[in-house]
């Protein structure tokens, strides 16, 4: 292995802990305003990991996609949210179902799982970066804990799409990128589902005069 | 031992002494200027020192011999802890009888002495102090060691000597963990040296004060060595911040030559440190006291997530 | 004649029962106690200590008493272990005697001189505990030690609560005697043999010898005081006199540890690494919840029980450690481990009985356990209170003291145990390196809040500004002990070399040759890792001190005025407007509010009386013991339906088990 890949190798490797450091800021923010701020942070993290990896293997395709998530990620759905917040007047502190520092412990006992999961596969990969899959998979396991700990929809339309972020990663990352056919797809679906979970969100508050989804429960037949 | 190993120690315990001050004064001039205010000189901590070394002290009257001997226990420590910190150079006689676990220890040490000493007079607000005092420092302390291990793992040493020479000499290498605990270094830091988002060094403000309420019962002398003890703490964990994050520039045995050159590079990067703490200040509002245990926990957590990213990468 | 050690060590026996028979003969006469049996129950502790030093690197000696029942002499064996833990036993004995001596006063519950008697032979049943080379003689001296015990917690026998915690206190060590006499049960591989002797020559198969572990690890853990077998801990080592406590909490406990060693690493040859893992999440959670316990407790005795809690769950956390490198082959690093742990074991000996004594000190001087009406003691007392101090700088684990130094030996195994063969363990280890940071910081926590709400600040109640300082035989006594805390906390080098045979015996590594190398400074592995020098330490503060204290008399002045405290603009200030012990407590009590089972009685703003009160209950109780007593009492009382008063009833009783037996034996 040359110089130049050891440090491409250790260059993904500082991304991806970023990546993961951000999951875990995201799990401490109350905020929604900060944490529309983590998310963009989160893609441009992807799109910085996404080039190197394409500078890396030579493949031009990588920059592609790195394009669309730069569009997407970094600029979109974050001015998407923007919106939706200011619109909604949700700006304030949102309290979490579980503490904060529990959450955290747990996310730790899932971190410590996930990279016990995933060492055994990195030691088959033959990618640059071998360690990398744990942290994506940590990424997506913290993304999905969020999701279960916010009581409010906005946070949680959030921590789905800082997953979505971790399984970008770890495509890209330990696979060199999925066929473009697939992430153009992906891409879309990730639009066109922020487009309804926005709408939705919407409905929600027309009907509850809240977004706590917690007033979902009424809907429940007894 | 060499002679130029005693030199160099000699030099940084003076150099830490005399710059801790200077720091002090450098950092609440960058606050006044951030915030649009005019400016103290840079020397007015010094100024201040001897004003207070000047004034008589007054004791209460049931203070005990133990109030009367924490500033010289606590201004002892950071003296010490001022010392073991490779700063100029890596050559350091003193720096083989304390390694990073003694030095969080060290801390601990002045630490309970300083609340001791808060609670000796028995007013509500020692008191008071005392307990927020330790309330942080049982996070903090752990959270710094952490921060510590975390560069230990990576050179296999918790001899802080070691640690700086590994990390200074490595070729271009990124460390992932040591990114979590850059971060949490921070916040440890801000709160150990009552900092804005914990505490403010500038008020007496009741509610909210944390390090003022320990000292309030001091007055001449015994403040003097308090305070220039709190600027050698904020010298000693800026020293700690370069050496584990920054350690360029630090001189090695048999290089007098590096350790000249040492010097300056030093005050360029604590006056560089010293500016980005006042904008951070600056920018951040202070919190409940309640939320700082969470904060402080967060620190603690991200410096352990540090470790676990490390062994994950290694393997 | 010939003497070798263990006669010696006999002798310190023989000597303790015979001045624990003399103490029978002066019953009532409480001069001639305090006087001349204490002290020389003392003496005879510092004997025990010299021989006991002696003995360390020596080779193993072994005795067989023709005592007991006739076909089952008592066998007894002094190796490097054995030597070790009487090292401790004689040294802290002679410290907590010699306080003894000046402590108990005329018309406190038991005479004297039962109590003489009570004291001498539960320090002669520990010595025997760790000389016993077989099961037998091992289960009699550990009976003996637990009844001893039980008596001298039962002093104050007239007070109900000290009856309760007497029972149950009992109770559970004997719940504990049972399981450590099943466990040697399975260690004897049905050779019938129940010599130390004939069970190290056994190979156990996994499964049994795991059985064996589970089985040792909750006898001894019983005695030890482990989560969830602790609950009788903090209600015994309050009850019982001051020097008790410092003798069941700096000593007694320490021999579950040694039980706990003698059985893993010397019966038990062979260690599997599941082992290690349970005895570390055991010990840290032990750890954990004590020190958390600790933090909110009100009565001074309490926290210092609970703070035995917090040290034992150190220790097994330790042992856990070693068992993972002995099982993973790395004896150096287990070596390192069991290091820590046998110092631990020594400077909380040390500590935890100056600690106690201390609190013995103030509660005859104040007549108050209670940390709420006691304050400003530093003035009244001062030399009970800078004694103190050293204990409790030692037991917040601060350099320079004993304290740190196992703290530090802990850690430092931690770190170097990356390269353990799993990942999973690989990556527990930090976390488990962070919980004994946080555990340790913990602990500094609650010892500030021990020393300032006892020793500083305003007095709380009226009668505390007549205290008096301890007495002169207390003086000795304590100062032997912080001579002790002193010594482990400066040289720890030579203190290592000490413990270098025993951890060759148990773990086939010891740190003493590379040690010993490097002079002053502690270096456990090479001094380019790690490097430790508490002299250097000490002196460079001492230093600093004194230069700075004697710059500034000579460049300005040292003026002083004494004026009364600043008042905060208030009319006047007292002594109830400072923190109080649950003040102090609350912020863990929020923090770690899972932890406590509490119950808060708050006022109305339109309370004529408003009175606030909380109480913090461990859930322990209510989760396990209460649901336990019941299914006992449930049990009791199905079997109390055998019970028909009918003389045919039992008779037929008899006849049914006496078929049921022939049956059984003709097959």
């Amino acid at each position: 292995m040359t110089a130049m890949t050891e440090l491409v190798g250790q260059l993904i490797n500082l991304l991806a802990s970023i990546l993961l450091m951000l999951a875990f800021a995201m799990i401490s923010q109350r905020r929604i305003l900060s944490l529309i701020h983590l998310f963009t942070a989160q893609g441009a993290v992807l799109v910085a990991a996404t080039v190197v990896v394409g500078y890396a293997t030579q493949q031009p395709h990588l920059y592609l996609s790195a394009g669309i998530t730069l569009l997407l990620k970094v600029i979109l759905i974050p001015l998407l949210l923007h919106r939706v917040i200011a619109r909604l007047d949700v700006r304030w502190d949102v309290e979490t179902l579980i503490n904060i520092p529990t959450t955290m412990i747990i996310g730790i006992a899932l971190v410590i799982f996930a990279f016990d999961l995933a060492l055994p596969i990195s030691k088959l990969s033959v990618s640059v970066a071998r360690g990398t899959l744990g942290i994506a998979l940590a990424c997506v396991l913290l993304s999905f804990l969020m999701m279960i700990t916010r009581s409010k929809a906005v946070p949680q339309v959030i921590a789905f799409l800082s997953m979505e972020n971790g399984l970008f990663f770890a495509a890209t990352s330990a696979t060199y990128g999925m066929p473009m056919v697939v992430e153009l797809g992906i891409a879309l679906d990730v639009l066109v589902g922020i487009l309804i979970l926005g709408v939705f969100m919407f409905q929600i508050r027309e009907q509850f005069d809240s977004l706590d989804i917690s007033h979902l429960e009424k809907l429940k037949e007894d | 031992m060499s002679w130029l190993g005693v030199f160099s120690q000699l030099l940084e315990i003076v150099m830490a002494l005399l710059l801790a001050p200077l720091l002090s004064g450098w950092i609440n001039q960058w606050r006044a200027w951030l915030q649009n205010k005019s400016a103290p000189s840079v020397l007015q901590p010094y100024r201040m020192l001897h004003k207070l070394f000047n004034k008589e002290s007054v004791l209460a009257e049931h203070a005990s011999p133990l109030f009367r001997g924490a500033p010289y226990i606590v201004f002892g420590c950071m003296a010490l802890a001022s010392a073991i910190i490779p700063t100029l150079s890596t050559d350091l006689p003193l720096s083989p009888a304390a390694d990073a676990i003694a030095l969080v220890g060290l801390f601990a040490f002045a630490r309970v002495f300083i609340s001791l000493a808060a609670m000796d007079v028995g007013t509500s607000f020692g008191t008071l102090g005392a307990r927020r005092e330790m309330l942080i420092g049982f996070l903090a302390e752990p959270a710094l060691l952490m921060v510590l291990f975390s560069a230990s793992l990576i050179s296999k040493s918790t001899s802080l000597t070691t640690i700086v020479e590994t990390l200074a000499h490595r070729d271009l290498t990124i460390y992932p963990s040591l990114a979590f605990a850059g971060v949490a270094f921070i916040i440890v830091s801000l709160a150990e040296n009552a900092r804005v988002p914990v505490d403010n060094p500038a008020t007496h403000l009741e509610l909210t004060m944390i390090h003022e309420a320990l000292i309030l019962e001091y007055s001449g002398r015994h403040l003097a060595l308090l305070e220039w003890g709190a600027s050698l703490k904020l010298f000693a964990y800026s020293c700690i911040g370069l050496a584990l994050f920054l350690p360029w520039g630090i001189a090695e045995a048999q290089a007098p030559l590096a350790l000249l050159l040492a010097m300056p590079v030093l005050i360029l990067k604590l006056a560089i440190g010293g500016a980005l703490l006042a904008v951070l200040e600056t920018v951040s509002a202070k919190m409940r006291i309640f939320r700082v245990p969470e904060f402080l926990a967060t620190a603690f957590l991200l410096a352990v997530i540090g470790m676990l990213v490390h062994i994950l990468v290694r393997g | 004649m010939n003497w070798v050690h263990l006669d010696w060590v006999l002798l310190v026996v023989a000597a303790w029962l015979l001045i624990g028979v003399a103490g029978v003969f002066a019953l009532r006469r409480l001069t001639l106690v305090a006087r001349v049996l204490f002290p020389a129950g003392g003496a005879f502790g510092l004997l025990l200590f010299g021989v006991a030093l002696s003995s360390v690197m020596s080779s193993p000696e072994v005795a067989v008493l023709p005592i007991g029942l006739p076909s089952l002499p008592f066998h007894f064996r002094l190796d490097s272990l054995s030597a070790f833990f009487l090292m401790v036993i004689g040294s802290v004995s002679a410290g907590v005697s010699a306080f003894a001596a000046g402590y108990f006063r005329k018309g406190e519950g038991t005479p004297p001189g039962l109590l003489a008697l009570e004291y001498h032979l539960f320090l002669a049943s520990m010595a025997l505990v760790v000389l016993a080379d077989d099961a037998y003689a091992f289960m009699v001296m550990w009976e003996t030690m637990a009844l001893s015990s039980f008596f001298l917690v039962t002093a104050n026998h007239r007070i109900v609560e000290i009856q309760r915690a007497g029972y149950l206190y009992l109770l559970i060590a004997h719940i504990g005697a049972i399981s450590i006499l099943l466990c040697f049960g399975v260690l004897q591989a049905n050779t019938g043999d129940y010599t130390f002797a004939s069970m190290r020559v056994q190979a156990l198969s996994p499964f049994w010898a795991s059985v064996a572990f589970l089985l040792a690890l909750f006898g001894f853990g019983a005695k030890a005081g482990i989560v969830p077998l602790h609950v009788w801990l903090p209600e015994a080592h309050p009850a019982a006199p001051s020097p008790v406590s410092a003798l069941m909490s700096g000593v007694m406990l320490k021999t579950a540890i040694y039980g706990v060693l003698r059985v893993f690493f010397d019966l038990l040859h062979t260690t599997v690494w599941w082992w290690g893992l349970l005895l570390l999440a055991v010990g840290l959670t032990t750890a954990l919840f004590g020190v958390v316990f600790a933090a909110v407790q009100v009565d001074m005795k309490r926290l210092l029980a609970y703070s035995s809690i917090e040290n034992i769950g150190l220790l097994f956390a330790g042992i856990g450690l070693t068992v993972l490198f002995s099982a993973f082959g790395m004896q150096p690093m287990a070596a390192l481990a069991l290091t820590a742990v046998l110092y631990h074991v020594a400077s909380h000996a040390f500590f935890k009985s100056l600690l106690f004594v201390g609190t013995g000190a103030v509660l005859h001087a104040t007549g108050e356990r209670n940390l709420g009406k006691l304050g400003g003691l530093i003035r009244t007392m001062p030399w009970v209170a800078w004694v103190t101090l050293v204990a409790v700088l030692a037991s917040a684990g601060l350099p320079p003291l004993g304290g740190f130094v196992s703290e530090w030996l802990l850690l430092q195994s931690f770190l170097f145990s990356s390269g353990l063969p799993s990942s999973f363990l690989d990556m527990l280890i930090p976390v488990f390196a962070a919980l004994i940071a946080l555990i340790a910081a913990l602990a500094g926590y609650t010892m500030v809040k021990f020393f300032g709400v006892i020793f500083l600040g305003q007095p709380r109640e009226e009668k505390l500004a007549r205290a008096r300082d301890a007495g002169g035989w207390e003086r000795i006594g304590m100062a032997w002990l912080v001579g002790g805390c002193l010594a482990l906390g400066l040289f720890p080098v030579q203190f290592i070399a000490l413990i270098d045979p025993v951890t060759r015996v148990l773990v086939g590594a010891g740190l003493g040759e590379t040690v010993n190398d490097s002079g002053w400074l502690l270096v456990p592995v090479a001094i380019e890792r790690a490097s430790y020098g508490p002299a250097i330490f000490l002196l460079g503060v001492a230093a600093s001190f004194a230069l700075a204290f004697l710059l500034v008399r000579l460049l300005y002045h040292g003026r002083l005025r004494r004026a009364a405290p600043w008042d905060c603009g208030y009319r006047w200030q007292n002594a109830r407007m400072q923190d109080t012990a649950e003040g102090f407590g609350q912020p863990i009590r929020q923090i770690f509010e899972p932890f406590f089972r509490m119950e808060r009685e708050l006022p109305t703003p339109f309370d004529a009386e408003p009175r606030y009160r909380v109480s913090v209950a461990d859930h322990f109780w209510h989760w396990l013991y209460v649901p336990l007593g019941r299914a006992v009492e449930r049990l009791a009382s199905l079997i109390g339906l055998l019970q028909q008063g009918r003389i045919a009833v039992y008779l037929l009783y008899s006849f049914v088990t006496l078929i049921a037996v022939l049956v059984v034996v003709k097959q």
